[in-house]
């Protein structure tokens, strides 16, 4: 980190540029090693958001370039097949999440209001909240593991069903948390006001705080939505995989992580280009959820 | 709905819920208990879901535990055959991996959150810049595999086997990067944990009050030297449950791993060897698992839930006395 070398850095900092008449040395020692600093940090700013669009890229090259109707209809190919798609998959994908919305909601939405204004400082909440966020860290993998010794083992078949609850296992954390800070920060006196004349505690919190809090829970949900598209992890023993298109929420089936994990490691070109293609569909579901979600959030009542 | 609003006030502020209804027996107060009891149903729901989690997997573990004992942790053959199971190169793996990405994504998240709080950018683009550093938290596990085998690897495997070659004689370029291996998967980690350990330590440095950077640069301190010695130490504990919380998130990463790593079960310093991880074991292994290998598998499932929990416990501990400190200080 020897100062020498960095002559041509030259320092501009917010806080001086204002004062030009205090002396500067912009070659000094100490300046010279601040701006070395900046310009390191620029640098590996810059680098730290290669990954994001060297993904991007190639999910628009490789997958852009065989994303068409068949593939996103179509049943996939076996091995030597030409053609074919993920229709199958996406149906699956929908499926499982909704299943897994369904559960994690109605459960998370009310534990939130119980630990955002029922009872916040009990020691029920305290434990709640604690293990939420607990939870939020635990390894998607495991929650796979749990679903299939708990529903897969007793219901005797891998089923949509049993990768729904997977997947609810992972939404859950994320939708306590977010709601609940979404209800705290509803102002007190719009409550106080709502009890000033009369209200229950479920008409305060029917009427007054999930309305005004609802744009933050939406955008908890919404992202535990994108995130739960997304894993591929708990899947992989709940829902397995399958090759045609779900009759039955109790039977194997098909989602598109698994697919793409499935066909990434097969030695075909077209399964790798429909793995491509997979992808780009995938990451155009979570962040168009992503965005959304954020856009919601940002609008404050 | 308006009788006796005095004693409704005091109800329904009042600590003890239960009063209310006794007293007022209507049709509002009964929709009221009903519906505080849904709530406390649910919440009382995540104690017990943490608990079946840790008794189911448990439960199924049993056996194996009975059965292997504490060897399993230290044994490092997993045959199926002769019914001889042990984890230690897959707890290896898991630390190693982790432990490398940690470095680079802590160094990388740290610097981010640096570069985002510290008027590096005027506020509109460090909005853009966040926004993009968070997106790469969205983008799935299994994208970011497939990603890493056709993009990463490829790129990675000259520069490896140059590596290998001139300093091979250094145990961390000891092996050739022929695929799959150690270094494309902790690369890919510390990409995933980036965005989280970005995140809890750019909280951590707005907790700062403004007072302390401005009493810095009054002193006379340059950027960096408040940024070093005064910044980074006062939100330290934010930053290190950043770093812990970040070290638990590549713990249980799962597919990219399995998809990068070579699921090869040895033990190697090499940064190109294959190696495999608790997680990655179990995602390959037990789609295809017969009762005995379950059993075993469950054990390994129950080495990482006891890691990951103590790591995440010990990082939200930390996280917890960042947020006390600030508010006893002000």
């Amino acid at each position: 980190m020897s100062a020498s070398d960095l002559t041509s850095e030259s320092p501009s900092f917010d806080i001086t540029s204002a004062s030009h008449q205090l002396h500067r040395a912009p070659f000094e020692g100490r300046a010279l090693k601040s701006g070395f600093l900046t310009g390191l940090t620029w640098i590996m700013a810059v680098l730290a958001s290669v990954p994001l669009f060297s993904v991007i890229y190639m999910l628009l090259i490789e997958g852009g370039s065989r994303l068409d109707w068949e593939a996103i209809t179509a049943l996939p190919p076996s091995a030597f097949e030409m053609g074919g798609g993920f229709g199958n998959a996406i149906i699956g994908t929908l499926i499982m999440v909704g299943i897994a919305t369904l559960i994690s909601v109605p459960i998370g939405l009310f534990a939130a209001i119980y630990l955002a204004i029922l009872d916040p400082d009990s020691k029920l909440a305290q434990t709640a909240r604690f293990l939420a966020k607990v939870l939020t860290g635990f390894p998607s993998i495991l929650a796979g593991v749990f679903v299939y010794a708990a529903m897969v083992v007793t219901m005797k078949s891998y089923s949509a069903l049993a990768g729904g609850v997977a997947l609810a296992v992972l939404m859950l954390p994320t939708i306590v948390l977010a709601a609940e800070q979404a209800m705290t920060t509803v102002p007190k006196k719009m409550k106080d006001a709502a009890f000033g004349m009369g209200c229950t505690r479920a008409q305060v919190i029917w009427q007054v705080v999930l309305p005004t809090g609802m744009p933050g829970i939406l955008t908890g949900v919404m992202l535990a939505v994108a995130g739960a598209a997304g894993e591929s992890a708990p899947l992989l023993f709940t829902a397995l995989f399958s090759n045609y298109f779900l009759s039955s929420l109790t039977e194997p089936t098909a989602s598109l992580s698994i697919l793409i994990f499935n066909f990434s490691g097969m030695p075909y070109d077209n399964q790798i280009e429909l793995a491509w293609a997979a992808s780009l569909v995938l990451v155009l579901i979570v962040l168009v959820l992503n965005i959304t979600a954020r856009f919601i959030g940002r609008q404050k009542f | 709905m308006l009788g006796e609003p005095w004693h409704r006030i005091i109800s329904i502020t009042s600590t003890d819920p239960d009063r209310s209804p006794a007293r007022h027996p209507g049709g509002d107060y009964a929709l009221d208990r009903g519906f505080r009891g849904i709530a406390w149903t649910s919440a009382a729901l995540i104690l017990a879901l943490v608990a079946y989690i840790i008794v189911e997997i448990g439960g199924k573990a049993l056996p194996a535990i009975a059965e292997y004992g504490f060897g399993f942790l230290t044994s490092t053959t997993w045959n199926v055959q002769e019914g001889h199971f042990g984890i230690l190169p897959e707890i290896w793996g898991t630390l190693y991996s982790s432990l490398l990405a940690l470095i680079l994504g802590g160094v990388f998240g740290i610097t981010i959150a640096i570069f985002l709080t510290q008027d590096f950018l005027p506020s509109r683009l460090a909005v853009v810049f966040r926004t993009i550093i968070e997106l790469l938290a969205a983008i799935p596990s299994v994208v970011f595999g497939l990603w890493g085998i056709y993009v990463l690897i490829p790129m990675l495997r000259p520069a490896a086997n140059w590596l290998h070659e001139e300093f091979g004689v250094v145990p961390f370029f000891g092996t050739s990067l022929s695929g799959p291996g150690l270094a494309p998967a902790a690369l890919v980690l510390a990409i995933m944990i980036l965005p989280t350990v970005a995140s809890i330590s750019v909280d951590a440095l707005r907790q700062i009050p403004y007072k302390v950077k401005e009493a810095a640069y009054g002193m006379g301190t340059t950027r960096w030297e408040a940024i070093l010695k005064v910044m980074l130490p006062t939100a330290g504990s934010g930053i290190l449950a950043a770093l812990v919380l970040g070290f638990g998130r590549a713990l249980g990463e799962t597919m990219a791993l399995a998809m990068l790593i070579g699921n090869s079960n040895q033990i190697s310093l090499s940064l190109f060897a294959p190696a495999n991880t608790l997680a990655a074991l179990l995602a390959s292994n037990f789609p295809e698992a017969g009762e005995v290998e379950v059993q075993a598998l469950m054990y390994a499932a129950l080495a990482l839930l006891a890691i990951t929990l103590v790591v995440n416990i010990v990082g939200l501990a930390a996280m917890k006395f960042a947020t006390r400190k600030f508010e006893a200080e002000r």
